[in-house]
């Protein structure tokens, strides 16, 4: 070959090697998230914060997972076994799964993973009560065997929102559950990277290139966990007008819950489509402190049931009719538990009469009621006026009091009277996936010290969670379940005011955002810039 | 001079240890628990309280005082409760956003400002000087957040010249850095603009009413070297006073322009901080923010007696 060709076939050859270079450099697609928060705690046993379990789904698999109907499906188990006896549950991981430093998963992984979240989390240490023993039988294998017959084992490893019980490699999952882990290794579709993350800017996420997804159709958290974008990054940016801003300038590709004020703007553009990725929403309550005056008293609280109603919260707080709705089930409208018995009477319609009744009944003195409203989160800030107003109309003297979330939260955990720095009710807000049964619902523990804030004490109560976590019937959980709320509503232990949905927003080059409880990011396709 | 920038140096040590103790006993006594935070809404009260002990904060407040100030004697300003990132780490990372900003605004400010005030007051009563007094006052009066969501409408979204939001550190190159600070820089010069323009065109007014201005007119100096040479120098006292403080306020600025531009620096780490009741990286930020504003009323001292020779120290 003369020079001539020579050199026409070396420019050629690195004409195509750069051509082929810019295409991939082209086919990387990064899909830009920002979250309802920032992360800044990486622990997803740790914490309950829900930022955090986002981040869990990332990069860990579960070995169970809820799937768009929220039935349990295995994940990384290929197969399980329960015994006769219902008492050995002999589980079987899949083939091929691998820890993103490149070791094999193994039975003993998983292990030590269980006991350090059931350490942590509220259905892990419930089942824990029941376990005699956890045991890896060989390097796919391992066993629960139980002390006695629990019906929520499945529904306690797939449980879908926080705390998840996630897989990581031994070494780290035998960190102490009450020091958060330094190394984040999962086995899941996403890899994070801690080099290129700057916490208070952005999180990196490579996809994962081992990960072998299941081979069945994604559904809810559950089936194959297929990425289609090469990066994920979690953008920090917590101006809520800033993020629509980004996003209708195309810098990022979705938020994940914008404020319902800055909907109509986003809706309308045409660049972005509103995307209800969790259907099941989240649920408002308002919680009584059981434990100091007036709400010792049972009455007094049944009164304050009374005198509430869930229209008034939902529209003071969401207001649109779409995004929310009037609920009597408190295992959530449209799952499996849910019943709207009991309801019929409270929390539904107010009713004033009633209320002034049962508190001159009880003897209410007219002392004021100390109500914390939260002035920081959003959502929250208006369910305190309501029910101020709502609780006056009643019968009661209310004395809300404003401050920051923070400040809430601390003083949520004092057991003082109200007017030594103590409190009498609060307000929050729960993604429907935390209280879908009895024991999952944290708000429904009635055992003093170790439940909730506002520390109801109810045995009965205690007895029928018992029940309900021991049954293995689904029809006989169910009746159970229905007791579980009568006997909230009877007690007046708390009240759920209400349910309502915050679609999240992507730029309408963004498809496949699954429906699910938790914001995932595997079956997302981004085409284009 | 030397001997004075020791002593006044010397005088920052007493200052920040006011500080010091001042800012850990207020954030002791202020309602907001990190433990709560850190443990999320559905934590239990059990779990908050095993949190806050692993982090000390169930220790009488004298005892966590002399465990902190001890380490930080030696150069250890501890963790972030929730980044576990030392504190110097994540201040070392956010500080460059930051002092872009803050620089890239005083640039802005001195170089339109002065040049504008200085004209305002020659052409005193003209529709310059009007102008540049009604643009003044609109500077005081439109609040940081308002003019940076208008501008990034008007740039941004409508004409699509600059990018929303996000910053770029220099070393990932200018022309990705200098887009991104465009908006921020302007918005938050506004103020200092107006600010700056009204000193200057008062000082300088004031200036040129003096005998000596008179003798150099007299002298048949021309108008413009009469202006800047004798009037501007003899003004500038003020406006370097104005200057200096500009830049110990700039430090609140930064924290709403920070957040509308999503710029990950000290002002919204602050911010952060505060919001989470992050103690250690609150600590050492306030205690940074008052050493900058020493530093800068020293410089500014300095600056004086470079203007005017007749001050000595």
């Amino acid at each position: 070959m003369s020079i001539v060709g020579r050199t026409l076939k070396g420019v050629v050859a690195a004409g195509a090697f750069a051509a082929l270079m810019s295409g991939t450099a082209l086919a990387q697609t990064t899909l830009r998230v920002v979250q309802h928060g920032n992360l800044t705690i990486l622990d997803p046993i740790w914490t309950t914060a829900y930022v955090t379990r986002n981040h869990g789904y990332l990069i860990y698999d579960t070995l169970f997972a809820a799937d768009g109907d929220y039935v349990v499906r295995p994940q990384m188990v290929e197969k399980h076994e329960v015994s006769a006896d219902k008492l050995t549950y002999t589980f079987t991981l899949r083939d091929g799964l691998e820890w993103h430093d490149g070791a094999p998963v193994t039975s003993e992984d998983c292990v030590a993973s269980l006991k350090r979240w059931a350490a942590r989390d509220a259905m892990g240490l419930k089942l824990w009560d029941f376990v005699k023993e956890l045991k890896p039988v060989d390097a796919k294998t391992f066993q629960l065997v139980l002390k006695e017959p629990y019906g929520l084992v499945l529904d306690s490893l797939g449980k879908p929102s926080s705390q998840v019980p996630f897989m990581m490699p031994k070494r780290i999952a035998e960190t102490s559950p009450m020091e958060q882990i330094k190394e984040y290794v999962g086995s899941g579709p996403f890899i994070y990277q801690t080099k290129d993350s700057k916490p208070g800017e952005k999180h990196v996420y490579l996809k994962n290139p081992k990960y072998k997804p299941r081979a069945e159709p994604p559904s809810g958290l559950a089936g194959g966990k297929v990425v289609k974008v090469d990066r994920v990054e979690l953008v920090e940016m917590p101006d809520t007008q800033t993020q629509a801003n980004a996003l209708i300038g195309a810098e990022i590709d979705i938020v994940e819950a914008p404020p319902h004020d800055l909907l109509p703007i986003l809706k309308a553009d045409k660049n972005i489509a509103l995307e209800d990725w969790n259907p099941l929403g989240h649920q408002f309550i308002i919680r009584f402190n059981h434990v100091v005056k007036p709400f010792d008293n049972p009455k007094i609280r049944l009164a304050a049931l009374y005198a509430i109603n869930q229209e008034d919260y939902l529209k003071a707080t969401v207001g649109d009719p779409a995004y929310y709705k009037v609920c009597g089930a408190v295992f959530i409208c449209g799952t499996p538990f849910a019943t709207g018995k009991g309801a019929e009477t409270l929390l539904l319609k107010s009713n004033f009469e009633k209320s002034k009744e049962l508190l001159k009944e009880a003897g209410y003195d007219g002392t004021p009621i100390v109500l914390m409203q939260s002035t920081t989160l959003p959502i929250l800030t208006n369910t305190a006026p309501v029910t101020k107003q709502l609780l006056e109309r009643g019968g009661f003297k209310v004395d809300m009091q404003s401050m920051d979330w923070q400040t809430l939260v601390t003083r949520r955990t004092k057991k003082d009277p109200a007017d030594k720095g103590g409190w009498n009710i609060l307000h929050t807000y729960s993604v429907s996936a935390d209280v879908l049964n009895p024991i999952s619902t944290s708000y429904m523990v009635a055992a003093g010290d170790k439940g909730w804030f506002g520390w109801p004490v109810d045995p009965e109560m205690e007895k029928l969670r018992d029940a309900f976590a021991k049954e293995t019937d689904p029809a006989k959980q169910k009746e159970l379940a229905e007791k579980v709320q009568l006997r909230a509503l009877e007690t007046a232990q708390y009240g759920w005011i209400g349910q309502w949905y915050g679609p999240g927003a992507r730029r309408s080059n963004i498809s496949g955002w699954l429906k699910a409880p938790v914001p995932v990011f595997w079956n997302i396709v981004k085409t284009g810039k | 001079m030397l001997q004075f920038i020791a002593r006044r140096l010397l005088a920052t040590v007493p200052v920040l240890l006011i500080v010091a103790v001042f800012v850990f006993m207020l954030l002791r006594l202020t309602p907001g628990d990190p433990a709560a935070v850190i443990a999320g809404d559905n934590a239990t009260a059990d779990q908050v309280a095993a949190i806050r002990t692993k982090l000390g904060l169930d220790e009488p407040i004298w005892t966590q005082f002399a465990i902190w100030s001890g380490k930080a004697l030696s150069g250890d300003f501890g963790e972030s409760f929730f980044f576990k990132k030392t504190v110097a780490e994540l201040i070392a990372q956010r500080i460059e956003p930051t002092a872009m900003l803050a620089l890239c605004t005083i640039i802005l400010a001195v170089s339109v400002a002065v040049p504008l005030g200085v004209l305002a007051a020659a052409r005193q009563g003209s529709w310059v000087d009007r102008v540049t007094m009604g643009f003044s006052v609109m500077g005081f009066s439109v609040p940081v957040f308002v003019i940076g969501y208008l501008l990034i409408y008007v740039f941004a979204i409508q004409l699509g010249w600059l990018p929303v939001q996000g910053y770029k550190r220099l070393s990932e190159g200018f022309w990705e850095f200098l887009p991104r600070m465009v908006l921020p820089s302007v918005t938050l010069s506004v103020i200092y603009i107006a600010l700056i323009s009204r000193i200057t065109r008062a000082s300088v007014i004031e200036t040129l009413g003096e005998d000596y201005i008179r003798t150099a007119r007299a002298k048949g100096l021309p108008g413009h070297v009469v202006l800047m040479r004798h009037a501007l120098r003899n003004a500038a006292v003020p406006i370097i006073t104005v200057i200096g403080i500009g830049i110990a306020l700039l430090i609140g600025g930064v924290v709403v322009t920070e957040s509308v531009y999503n710029i990950p620096g000290v002002g919204r780490l602050t911010v952060d901080a505060v919001l989470a009741r992050d103690f250690p990286v609150i600590q050492v930020v306030i205690l940074m923010f008052s050493f900058v504003y020493v530093l800068v009323n020293l410089l500014i001292d300095i600056a004086y007696s470079f203007f005017d020779p007749r001050i000595r120290y």
